[in-house]
């Protein structure tokens, strides 16, 4: 028998992900011994002071990333299973924004009257005695802080994971958790748990498939490490049959993960029922997560096999923006709007996915797909989160309303919370001077570059069906008569305050001078392998 | 003096303007709003003037700026001003402060601040859109337009704008987005070419393979013939005008709609002369329907606002006839047409605006007799009926004369259909004039005060009655600046004017043709 060697692990590059790790296994403890009183406090603390933390430590990373031929930067860690590289510290950096902003949304507890949005005891049963009693006696379950901290790591080791199996983890680490907190909302509790339950066996089902993809290309090449797999493909070594079901298999489970068309059914179910701060977190992160995964993958382990995975993903973009954005005209509940939304704009993302090129059919300077679609992301991010923190202000007796007939009016009512809902809607229509214009551009852009121009084409037609909708709901809000009593806006306090600020900031800023941002998606360089 | 940033400043002072409105004190019944408004209008204007003295008529691009913006998309605030850019620039000075005046009580049915703010906000757009140089750039402004376009009908006007808002915007928006792809596919071919550049200068001279370039062509030219408007995507046109108040509707026609027009000459003639050939034929059909169909239409129409705004779908077709047909003569008319279709559409606007406030109503049916009651009304609506309807002596004879000849140049049958366009605007418009201003027993006027036009009423159409007959007699302080345009674009085309038909001494076919109509 083999003697035991201890693997190295460069924890000078991987800090901030074991931060956020410690936090949330701290978090654990917290609940267990700090009193019932102080542990809101003190989980929030934790919990913020754990992602600012490594926020800080992401951009150490950064400063200090090895040049290797002036393309792409970083270097393989822990065993070759995970890869701090360029792109990876660039989604770092935006995961944990968008977690601080999300996780602010989290602790917000003057909209339910000093209550979070969360239930009080989750295993209680809707409408029973017990529940009305936590209710009263205002419990709280801050569980969800350290829920929260995990699916952080999850999502933070998924971009970086550099083997299918790694891979795997972090896909169950970022799930699990949010299985959970999509059923603990504190209002319509009935349909919160559905959605959980909804999203859970949906997703079990989809992990299963990426599994089985894995073990298919494990079979084909050998190897599970994303290196090794790209050598694999580019010599042919073995079974194609066996590659090309295992890629279909991978894709299914990353496909599923960014509610691309046709794994998007359990989106809007799951964005209603969940909390919408949980909403507001998911729709943000686990985009941003699993897209960066999906490109590590397409790029690295098959990017040279390009010809099998794109013509896939031209039906795949062209599908989900049709009926991501077909769907959401019909919707009459503005979060499964912003559901159906967002499965439109993974359409639009895959489109920039799609748009790679062999770095000698760049000219210079021009935009890569990775860059694009790296913007995007954050344009996408920050409207997102944005759009969802609006929808907790909008409150009557029975919690948020999120029935769209009951906004109408809503800009007489509250002319400032209606105009910032109404440019992160603009920017989700990619209206210029909004930064989703900037990044609709993009991925158009190196999708028409890449010579996808009828996927273009279909983009500009659904973006011209999705300009519907937003602009139905600015003009509901704006220019109909409000129905019964009319829309009740609830003043936030500071927490939800800094995020819509903090994501109108953004959004407004990567309209007009988005070229910081582009360029540090460009520095970013390749992913290295 | 030219390496200040005249251009830049100009399109700041609006819009400073209107956020220093929007924030103004929200007291009821101010007129604070309205005051600072057409201070911040006033002054784009006197900068505008003082500007257009340091134009050299023959000098190409002028007061050019340029900074690199998003380096990453080859993507320029770059801004720069050539005779047309100059003419839509000043029109659009001149009607944001008389349009502020004439909406003095339009304003108020709504929030003041919010009606003077957009309005600020729209001149600023327009005026980046005229002025800007890149064409990236030209498609942020240019989609920017539509917002305060959008509050402004949507806010502002008769029952039933809330539609016509939405109706608007998406018509717009599907034009922009058909235009984004074609502005996306600019970027690949210019980033194939070597390094990416959104640069007009930089793009004229690209190599765009033909199948290309007709496909790029079509994007735009879809996005202006929305804009301008023509048929068959005119549809938003008359139920926007009909709904907004006729402030707001000479904004939009006026200005607005000219985005189509000057789009089609500097960037689908300056970008894709080869395709703009190729694609002459369809728009000039497209074009001559456009002047039929636009005029038969309004002739039927029983609302005011709607005749109005159909007989524009009209005058956008000369525009557009002037434009592809090509020549000096159709180029200098239809640049011409843009400025006189401006004051005198406006003018028709503004005193139909006018108007319907005394008799309460916008239908011709409900309307009779009105000149007994406001001779001065009726008289300055007669001249601006006629302007419209091409009278001799008005602005508009002028261009539209120019259009024709050219058209019959091109081909007879192109000429002939057009000149029937004449009978017909004489047919609304004196029709419409009968109808309302004619007859025995006058509709009751009910506003208090004076019926006849008031001073601050005689003061906003002083100015384009002025205009109108001004340049009706002179029209050569306009042509100074457009004719040397004009060739420099069909230069740039690779079009030289056949030899004229009619034997002309003067060796500037344009210059001839006005010393005989005058």
């Amino acid at each position: 028998m083999n003697d035991f060697v201890k693997p190295t692990i460069e924890y000078a590059q991987i800090w901030p992900l074991l931060v956020v790790f410690g936090v949330a296994c701290a978090g654990v403890l917290v609940e267990a011994f700090v009193g019932r009183e102080n542990r809101y406090l003190a989980q929030a603390t934790l919990t913020l002071g754990g992602l600012v933390a490594a926020l800080a430590g992401v951009v150490t990373v950064a400063l200090h990333l090895e040049d290797l031929d002036g393309i792409a930067h970083g270097s393989i860690t822990t065993e070759g299973s995970i890869a701090v590289d360029g792109p990876t510290v660039f989604l770092w950096g935006l995961l944990l924004i968008l977690s601080i902003a999300g996780a602010l949304l989290f602790t917000e507890r003057r909209l339910e009257g000093g209550l979070t949005d969360f239930a009080g005891r989750a295993s209680t049963i809707p409408g029973s005695e017990a529940e009305r009693q936590a209710s009263t006696m205002g419990v709280e379950q801050t569980e969800v802080y350290p829920l929260l901290m995990f699916s952080v790591f999850g999502m933070m080791l998924f971009p970086a994971a550099n083997d299918l199996l790694m891979m795997f983890v972090a896909l169950e680490v970022m799930s699990l958790p949010l299985y959970l907190l999509s059923g603990l909302a504190r209002r319509r509790r009935l349909l919160s748990q559905e959605a959980a339950l909804k999203y859970f066996l949906l997703g079990a089902f989809s992990s299963g498939f990426f599994l089985y993809g894995v073990a298919l290309i494990y079979g084909f090449s050998g190897s599970m490490s994303l290196a090794s797999i790209s050598e694999a493909v580019a010599n042919n070594v073995g079974n194609q049959t066996l590659l090309l079901i295992g890629l279909g298999m991978l894709s299914v489970g990353l496909l599923f993960k960014v509610s691309a068309v046709p794994f998007q059914s359990w989106t809007p179910d799951v964005y209603q029922g969940a909390p919408t701060s949980v909403t507001a977190f998911m729709a943000a992160g686990t985009k941003v997560a699993a897209f960066g995964a999906m490109l590590r993958l397409f790029y690295v382990a098959f990017g040279t096999d390009r010809w099998s995975w794109q013509p896939m993903l031209w039906v795949i973009a062209i599908l989900t923006m049709l009926v991501g954005a077909v769907l959401a005209v019909v919707q009459t509940d503005v979060k499964r709007m912003l559901a159906y939304s967002s499965v439109a704009h993974s359409g639009f993302i895959i489109t920039g996915v799609l748009g790679v090129q062999s770095a000698a059919a760049l000219a210079k300077g021009e935009i890569t797909s990775l860059q694009a679609v790296l913007f995007y992301l954050v344009t996408y991010g920050f409207a997102t989160l944005g759009a969802f923190a609006v929808v907790t202000l909008v409150r009557d007796s029975g919690g948020e309303t999120t029935a769209l007939s009951r906004w109408a009016g809503l800009g007489r009512e509250a002319p400032v919370v209606a105009a910032m809902f109404a440019f992160f809607l603009l920017a989700m229509a990619g209206i210029p001077l909004t930064s989703g214009f900037v990044g609709k551009w993009a991925v158009f852009a190196v999708a028409l570059s890449a010579g996808a121009w009828p996927v273009v084409v279909v983009a500009v037609l659904a973006s011209m069906i999705a300009a519907f909708f937003y602009i139905r709901v600015i003009w509901l809000m704006y220019f109909s008569d409000p129905v019964g009593e009319g829309p009740a806006v609830t003043r936030p306090s500071l927490l939800t305050a800094t995020t819509i600020g903090l994501a109108l900031g953004v959004t407004l800023l990567l309209g007009i001078l988005p070229q910081p941002v582009l360029d540090l998606a460009g520095r970013a360089g390749e992913f290295i392998r | 003096m030219n390496d200040f940033p005249w251009l830049t400043l100009l399109i700041v002072v609006p819009l400073v303007g209107a956020v220093v409105t929007a924030f103004l004190p929200r007291a009821r019944g101010s007129a604070l709003p309205k005051q600072v408004g057409l201070a911040f209008s006033g002054l784009t204007l006197v900068l505008a003037a003082v500007m257009a003295t340091s134009y050299a008529t023959d000098g190409g691009m002028q007061l050019e700026e340029q900074h690199s913006w998003i380096s990453a998309a080859g993507v320029h605030y770059a801004l720069g001003l050539d005779g047309l850019g100059l003419l839509m620039v000043l029109l659009t000075v001149v009607l944001v402060p008389i349009v502020l005046v004439a909406s003095w009580a339009d304003a108020d049915q709504g929030s003041p601040h919010a009606f003077v703010g957009w309005v600020l906000a729209l001149e600023a757009m327009s005026l980046a859109v005229f002025t800007a140089t890149d064409v990236f750039l030209f498609y942020v402004v240019f989609e920017a337009t539509l917002i305060p376009a959008y509050f402004l009908i949507g806010g502002f006007g008769r029952p039933g704008r809330s539609r016509a808002a939405v109706k608007f915007l998406i018509y717009q928006l599907v034009g922009g987005l058909v235009m984004l792809a074609s502005v996306i596919g600019l970027y690949a071919v210019s980033s194939d070419a070597g390094t990416p550049s959104y640069l007009l200068s930089d793009l004229k001279s690209l190599d765009i393979g033909t199948q290309t370039e007709r496909w790029l062509f079509l994007g735009f030219f879809v996005a202006f013939a929305i804009k301008a408007p023509m048929f068959p995507v005119h549809t938003w046109l008359a139920d926007t005008t009909e709904k907004a108040t006729t402030g707001t509707s000479v904004l939009l026609v006026c200005v607005l709609d000219k985005i189509g027009t000057f789009g089609m000459l500097r960037y689908c003639l300056g970008l894709f002369p080869g395709a703009s050939q190729w694609a002459t034929p369809v728009v000039v059909v497209l074009a001559l329907v456009s002047i039929v169909y636009g005029a038969f239409v309004a002739i039927g129409q029983d609302d005011v606002l709607r005749l109005i705004g159909l007989t524009s779908l009209s005058h956008f077709g000369f525009i557009v006839l002037g434009i592809f047909v090509f020549s000096t003569q159709g180029g200098s008319g239809a640049v011409l047409y843009m400025v006189n279709h401006g004051m005198g559409t406006a003018l028709l606007f503004l005193i139909a605006g006018f108007m319907i406030r005394r008799s309460g109503t916008t239908l011709i049916s409900e309307m009779r007799g009105i000149e007994k009651v406001t001779p001065v009304l009726a008289g300055v609506f007669l001249v601006a009926g006629l302007a419209g309807a091409g009278l001799p002596g008005l602005a508009p004879f002028v261009s539209e004369m120019l259009v024709l000849i050219s058209a019959f140049n091109h081909a007879w049958w192109a000429g002939a259909v057009a000149v029937t366009a004449i009978v017909l605007a004489a047919i609304y418009m004196l029709w419409m004039y009968q109808r309302t201003m004619t007859g025995p027993t006058p509709t009751p006027v009910a506003v208090e005060g004076a019926p006849d036009l008031g001073r601050r009423e005689m003061g906003v159409v002083a100015p384009l009655l002025l205009g109108l007959v001004l340049f009706g007699f002179f029209p050569m302080p306009l042509l100074n600046v457009i004719n040397p345009y004009v060739e420099s674009t069909l230069a740039e085309v690779g079009v030289t004017d056949e030899p004229s038909v009619v034997p002309v001494s003067d060796p500037v076919p344009a210059g001839s043709v006005e010393g005989g109509q005058e």
